[in-house]
């Protein structure tokens, strides 16, 4: 028990109907603290964030910030209470500038009229504390970068003074080099006292930059303590419940013949030369920051883009069309990096989303038979474990693992001979990770060709066969995997190669 | 609420407001006579037919995602059409076609428009409401187009008006939507209206030709509202093009209470039917409370907001 505890958490109890999220829970977090807070997806984390952050009322149990009971009656009151909460979907006006989204609710203002002067020095002086004094004001949020977006919505954070700030899965969509950035920002947080309650599925980023962790599984603290006296393995068996022994299996596969090859491909600005070769059999991993081309690239590949320049050539079809269409036909599947937008639909069922590519196939004279549909979604949804009611449930309720599973699944019933897979292990749980990085090793084994687009270094270290590097639209080193190294994929992403 | 009795509520929403509304009219003194007869429903089914007709076609195009104000004017302009050609000496087996080509080529029009010029429906049809209305009035001359008879003049109506029989019209709406609802649950077809509506990049990236499609239903959705403009002559007995000014938004109404959503992707041909019925039974009770049209107009705006809001309630998470 820390003396002197910025906020301490007992016992907190929450239960929706008959669905208890949260049996018991209890969390410590000192001054100027960063705490990071782990566990699957369905763990009580975000309930327990809710919670804290005034959204939900707990049931039972009690909560104190700086000595004082805190009870939140909303998300504005804990905010002025001192706990602000930053979420993975950022909370931005994209079409005002980085100084009104600072200033938003909270402008200085007399009589209705903005005072210019003072509003511009609060927002510099909050961006200035983050060690990011120089963006630019003026600026439409819109135009500035994932990373850059995260300081301005840190930034309006700060102007309430927090005690404690809450950063969920603050790294999902940045790279590496971003992250780092993050990193330092937190660091001056936590000089500045400011204690931060830190969610991630990157159990490495959790170990570099927190001082104290706590792990959740099905409602309840199962483990805290001083992250430097843990290892990682232990704390995936607290997660899990089970030893994770092996995260990147390695099957037995050799790479055959070339099934996909791409020729000095270019779609202006953002993809300006990329040529590779793929083999069947071969898990092909692209690195690089984001915004170098990479999910580009792969667009341009599945003709989702149009080429400007070069050419992509799917050895064995005869036709030479490029659509997504005549893509799907030679074999070739995609997978999305955002699921949400523009992978699944949300509102319609698993067995909809499972089969759109091939709705003709269930079915005779452009009627689609629905038993033969749900059955084979019913199959998959058993093979991959994917847990749901029944293959009729919208795939907007399932979370972010299971719907990944099913949008993988597409790509095996089409079937696919080449897999495009944008990063296809972001914003889910180990457990659902560990499952894809099987199934994309079964695949290689089987003969399949795979590109794997990913952000994460030790998965593409882990999983792929060879791997390329883009910076800045070009695909500039691509080398067999046991030539690269962490520090080289930072080299060559960053244009140091 | 458990998941069952939920899905049932969602799916007998509007029929449930259908009973209701019957229902409150029955029960004043004024209506109690009639309302409840069934041929005060005969006149309210054929009252109903080109709403239902209309509101068939704008189920496809709101369940795709898009939206069609040029419905009203559509039907101005294939009934100054059909009467026309009936002038012209046409009959009924040559202008049933014709007037539903009519109706099919100006969703074409709407369908090149908004998948080439890659414009939103909303404004590509409010520019189309006001050519093809105009086009109705040019064609006509400003004034009604009249012939000496049809056969067509009898599709909504029976010979007997007292009898048991219900006139054509009906008919033709009841298996339209039949086919219309066959349609959308079990053809690929359908299925694909439904994914271009829930999420247009996933229906691109699984290789559905969305260009094609989006033509596809706009026109489907014109020969639809065609043959609405053909019953709208029927009923008129000529061919007027300052007809059915603002029946857009009646049809729209109409598939918005019956459950579908204006983002696309929810919506079916049941709930449609259902909403211009709600909307028929409102306009006949009123008119036998003897109100004011201006206060079925009021009623209707209010129906309209209460049967979203109701929906909203229902799909909420956790309702």
């Amino acid at each position: 028990m820390i003396a002197a505890a910025r906020l301490r958490l007992t016992n907190i109890r929450k239960s929706f109907g008959a669905t208890q999220a949260l049996k018991n829970v209890s969390l410590e977090i000192g001054p100027g603290e960063v705490h990071a807070l782990i566990g699957e997806n369905g763990a009580g984390k975000s309930t327990l964030m809710k919670v804290l952050s005034g959204a939900h009322a707990a049931d039972a149990g009690t909560m104190e910030l700086a000595g004082q009971r805190y009870l939140p009656d909303n998300p504005n009151d804990a905010r002025l209470k001192g706990v602000a909460m930053i979420y993975q979907e950022l909370n931005l006006a994209l079409h005002l500038s980085a100084q009104e989204n600072i200033l938003l609710g909270a402008e200085s203002a007399r009589f209705g009229w903005i005072n210019r002067r003072a509003s511009r020095d609060r927002a510099q002086a909050a961006l200035s504390q983050l060690g990011h004094g120089g963006l630019d004001l003026n600026r439409l949020v819109g135009d500035f970068s994932i990373a850059e977006q995260q300081v301005i919505e840190i930034a309006r954070a700060l102007l309430t003074q927090p005690h404690v700030l809450i950063m969920d899965e603050p790294t999902s969509s940045l790279t590496q080099a971003d992250t780092e950035k993050l990193f330092l920002t937190i660091d001056r947080l936590r000089t500045r006292g400011v204690s931060v309650i830190y969610i991630s599925h990157f159990l490495e980023e959790c170990r570099r930059i927190a001082d104290r962790y706590t792990v959740l599984k099905d409602g309840e603290t199962v483990g805290s303590g001083e992250m430097k006296d843990a290892s990682l393995d232990r704390i995936v068996t607290m997660m899990t419940g089970r030893e994770v022994k092996d995260l990147y299996p390695r099957t037995a596969r050799k790479p055959g013949p070339v099934v996909l090859e791409v020729k000095a491909a270019a779609n202006f600005p953002r993809l300006k030369q990329a040529g590779f070769q793929l083999r069947a059999g071969e898990i092909f991993g692209l690195g690089g920051l984001i915004g170098a081309g990479r999910t580009d690239l792969l667009r341009a590949i599945f003709a989702l883009d149009k080429l400007d320049d070069g050419e992509v050539v799917v050895v064995g079809s005869e036709s030479d069309r490029a659509s997504a269409r005549s893509r799907w036909r030679q074999g070739v599947g995609f997978l999305s990096e955002n699921r949400k937008e523009e992978g699944l639909m949300l509102n319609q069922s698993i067995a909809d989303n499972l089969t759109l590519t091939k709705m003709s196939a269930f079915g005779r004279f452009g009627f689609v038979n629905g038993g033969r549909q749900r059955d084979t979604a019913t199959r998959w949804v058993s093979d991959l474990r994917v847990k749901c009611r029944d293959c009729s449930q919208a795939i907007g309720e399932l979370s972010g693992g299971n719907q990944q599973k099913v949008a993988f699944a597409r790509l095996l019933e089409h079937p696919a001979r080449i897999f495009l897979l944008d990063e296809p292990t972001r914003g889910i749980d180990v457990g659902s990770k560990a499952q894809i990085y099987q199934l994309v090793s079964e695949l290689a084994a089987a003969g399949k060709a795979v590109v794997v687009v990913s952000s994460y270094l030790p998965e593409l270290l882990g999983l792929c066969d060879t791997i390329g590097v883009m910076c800045r639209g070009e695909l500039t080193a691509v080398r067999p995997r046991s030539e690269w190294n962490e520090a080289g994929i930072m080299r060559a992403a960053t244009g140091g190669a | 609420m458990n998941a069952t009795l939920k899905n049932l509520l969602a799916k007998a929403g509007p029929f449930i407001g259908l009973v209701l509304v019957i229902v409150l009219f029955a029960i004043p003194g004024e209506t109690r006579e009639f309302f409840l007869t069934y041929n005060n429903f005969k006149i309210i089914f054929t009252q109903t037919v080109i709403v239902a007709i209309g509101a068939l076609g704008m189920t496809l195009i709101i369940v795709s995602g898009g939206i069609d104000l040029s419905v009203g004017s559509a039907i101005a302009l294939t009934s100054v059409v059909g009467a026309m050609l009936i002038r012209h000496g046409w009959g009924p087996a040559s202008v049933l076609p014709a007037v539903i080509l009519a109706g099919g080529v100006v969703g074409l029009l709407n369908g090149l428009a908004i998948a080439g010029l890659r414009m939103t429906p909303f404004i590509i049809t409010l520019g189309t409401l006001g050519i093809a209305r105009g086009t109705a009035k040019w064609l006509a001359d400003n004034q009604t187009v009249n012939y000496d008879a049809s056969p067509i003049n009898g599709w909504m109506t029976t010979i007997d008006p007292f009898s048991r029989s219900l006139p054509t019209g009906v008919w033709v709406a009841i298996l339209l939507a039949v086919l219309t609802s066959i349609l959308m649950r079990h053809t690929v077809f359908g299925r694909h209206i439904f994914a271009i509506g829930s999420n247009e990049a996933t229906a691109r990236l699984c290789g559905i030709p969305t260009t094609r499609l989006k033509i596809l239903i706009y026109t489907v959705a014109g020969c639809f509202f065609g043959l609405a403009g053909l019953f709208q002559l029927s009923r008129l007995r000529q061919g007027d093009p300052t007809v059915a000014v603002g029946l857009e938004l009646d049809v729209i109404a109409a598939v918005i209470i019956g459950g579908a959503s204006l983002n696309g992707g929810v919506g079916t041909v049941l709930g449609s039917m259902i909403g211009a019925l709600i909307m028929a039974v409102l306009r006949n009770g009123s008119q036998q409370m003897g109100w004011p049209t201006y206060f079925q107009e009021i009623i209707i705006g209010l129906v309209i907001i209460v049967a979203v809001f109701v929906d909203r309630l229902r799909r909420s998470p956790g309702a």
